[in-house]
């Protein structure tokens, strides 16, 4: 963003801009441009975003099978069905031991990536790359070499091949609830999928430490290695680190993809977004319901949400920027 | 303070302190290169058994190595008529395109309104953009889908495009972009009489390209990827993106594995493509915005 590149770009423009004198008192207009501006997306926002929440709202108190304008009011019906059907409280059980877990795993591991890759002297860009590469997949293709290559549940899944070698029977990975080994492919697969992007976080921050701080540390008689990472890289990434958690719990309740694919004939292991999926456009199409608990899961995430940023400070630190 | 800073030792130490030495240089390596060989095995299987025939796939005795390597699965897969490969592919590269040029021409718009024009009730509208950013966009595909199925948008692209445009996270990230540019910039192109609407087109988009760039990036990822909408509104095959049909081929038991295999090996290498030749910009952007997220 060099100055001298804009004022070249500045002159011949204003040159061009004279003959469009008269009408300036608009053009000048701060409020008609703010809309001029802002008005495609914010109407884009009305229909697509804020429309369809409003009409999920309405459509939860409605008993809706099949039909987008229903006319059976039916209250709280659709909300007590939810909460009380098993599947779906079974699926914000899965959820919550999908989050409890994947969130400190992918935190830890996209950490020490990063504090591994930021140690490297030589080939620093080429292992960035290796972690950072399966960002570029999808959860979709992520899912087909887990379930048809690595953790095949067959004697040619090179898992079982491995496990064959210390004579450790074929397991089925994904088509046996007990015991739930069906967890290790779903973490696995999205570790491998999604620290690479984090771990890029935490390397701008960490490249973002003043050196003067370990310096004076040492001078301080602090052992380098955890002494320091303890009371001086920790603690300066801790904002880098709330914004990363906050990220991933988001993410973790997004669950779908994966878990879709991986479990697709399977009745085990749904989170809520499968469940709503096959609850709203499955076989019964059962809009009201699937509203309702559409409407529940976001209050849910939002009251997570609100409650981490209660917890863990977030915004502070943009706040003492 | 300073007294002290004066005997600091030479330069080296408090350096690798700086680096917070427990590991030795080696473990360091075989740490990095052991989970370099993990991120990096997913890739290879994927390329051995694209690469591979059925019954090397699948045979009694798994090889890390295949024996042969069958080029023609790569003819195979865009010749074979049960699997409506390229149609997808194709759809795959029209969606994520238009999506990304539409999100970075509608939320850049509105992010520089929101950042930099004074008007009264700016800062309501601002906080309406945030509050969309509280509700999951996965969580309300269940009213998306009813609208855009009344609006008869299901199986075409307005129906996979459009409703995706409106990301109040994009919109957000280039507010806070906005906020930062130099304003000394915009207003001497305003002094040279400029509006807001020629400053922006001729000042401030030439002076942003790295951030463009690094966010159509991002954005282009994410379209190519995504999978819940598509699959929700693309019901017939011939709407079909590269993620859906994967996954359809993924729960047909009839399909042969080195195509499943070959396919997805297609559906990545777009985004490699991306990744080769737009890290700068990737890893910038993600740096950039992702903090602030």
């Amino acid at each position: 963003m060099s100055t001298t590149k804009t004022r070249d770009l500045a002159r011949p423009a204003a040159a061009k801009a004279t003959p469009a004198r008269p009408r300036r008192a608009l053009r000048g207009s701060p409020t008609f441009n703010f809309w001029l501006f802002t008005g495609p997306f914010l109407i884009g926002l009305a229909i697509f975003v804020y429309a369809p929440i409003l009409w999920s709202l309405w459509l939860s108190f409605f008993e809706a099978r099949f039909t987008v304008t229903p006319d059976k009011f039916v209250g709280f019906e659709n909300y007590t069905y939810m909460l009380t059907n098993d599947d779906f409280v079974g699926s914000l059980g899965t959820f919550t031991a999908f989050a409890a877990f994947i969130v400190p795993t992918t935190w830890a591991l996209s950490l020490s990536l990063a504090l591994l890759v930021n140690r490297l002297r030589f080939m620093r860009a080429f292992f960035r790359s290796v972690f950072f590469l399966p960002t570029a997949c999808s959860y979709v293709a992520a899912s087909l070499i887990w379930k048809m290559s690595i953790f095949s549940g067959v004697r040619f899944g090179m898992m079982n091949t491995v496990l064959g070698w210390f004579g450790v029977e074929n397991i089925a990975w994904l088509a046996d609830p007990s015991p739930p080994w069906y967890w290790f492919v779903i973490v696995t697969a999205r570790l491998w999928l999604q620290s690479g992007f984090y771990m890029i976080l935490f390397l701008a921050a960490l490249q973002n430490i003043p050196g003067e701080l370990y310096e004076a540390a040492a001078i301080d008689g602090a052992k380098p290695g955890w002494q320091t990472f303890r009371y001086i890289t920790l603690p300066q990434l801790r904002a880098t680190s709330t914004a990363v958690i906050l990220l991933l719990l988001i993410a973790a309740y997004q669950a779908f993809d994966e878990f879709y694919n991986l479990l697709s004939k399977t009745t085990w292991g749904r989170p809520p977004l499968v469940e709503l999926y096959y609850k709203a456009l499955g076989e019964s199409q059962d809009y009201g319901s699937g509203s309702a608990g559409a409407v529940i899961l976001t209050v849910l995430i939002c009251a997570v949400t609100l409650l981490q940023g209660k917890f863990m400070g977030f915004g502070r630190g943009e706040e003492s920027k | 303070m300073p007294e002290v800073r004066e005997p600091a030792p030479s330069s080296d130490k408090p350096r690798r302190a700086g680096r917070g030495g427990v590991m030795s240089s080696t473990g360091l390596y075989v740490a990095t290169g052991v989970a370099g060989f993990f991120f990096l095995i997913p890739f290879y299987l994927l390329i051995r058994n694209a690469l591979s025939t059925d019954a090397e796939i699948t045979g009694e005795n798994w090889k890390f190595f295949p024996t042969d390597i069958q080029w023609g699965n790569v003819s195979e897969l865009f010749t074979d008529e049960t699997v409506p490969f390229g149609q997808s592919l194709w759809n795959s590269a029209v969606v994520a395109t238009l999506h990304t040029v539409g999100v970075l021409l509608v939320c850049s718009l509105a992010g520089y309104g929101l950042a930099r024009i004074p008007y009264r009730h700016a800062n309501k509208v601002f906080y309406a953009v945030l509050g969309t950013l509280m509700v999951p966009t996965a969580v309300t595909f269940v009213p998306s889908f009813v609208l855009v199925s009344s609006l008869g948008w299901v199986d075409t692209y307005r129906g996979l495009i459009i409703p995706g445009l409106f990301s109040g996270f994009t919109c957000f990230l280039f507010r806070q972009y906005f906020l930062g540019f130099p304003k000394e910039l915009e207003e001497a192109a305003r002094v040279d009489g400029l509006g807001y609407w020629g400053a922006y087109w001729r000042i401030v988009v030439p002076n942003s390209l790295n951030f463009f760039a690094a966010m159509a990036t991002i954005t282009f990822i994410n379209g190519w990827n995504s999978f819940l909408w598509p699959l929700v509104i693309g019901q017939d095959p011939g709407s079909w993106t590269v993620q859906v049909a994967l996954s359809n081929y993924m729960t047909n038991q009839t399909v042969v594995f080195h195509l499943i295999f070959m396919a997805t090996a297609f559906s990545i290498l777009p985004l490699v493509f991306v990744f080769l030749f737009l890290q700068r910009w990737l890893v910038q952007g993600i740096a950039q915005t992702g903090i602030k997220g």
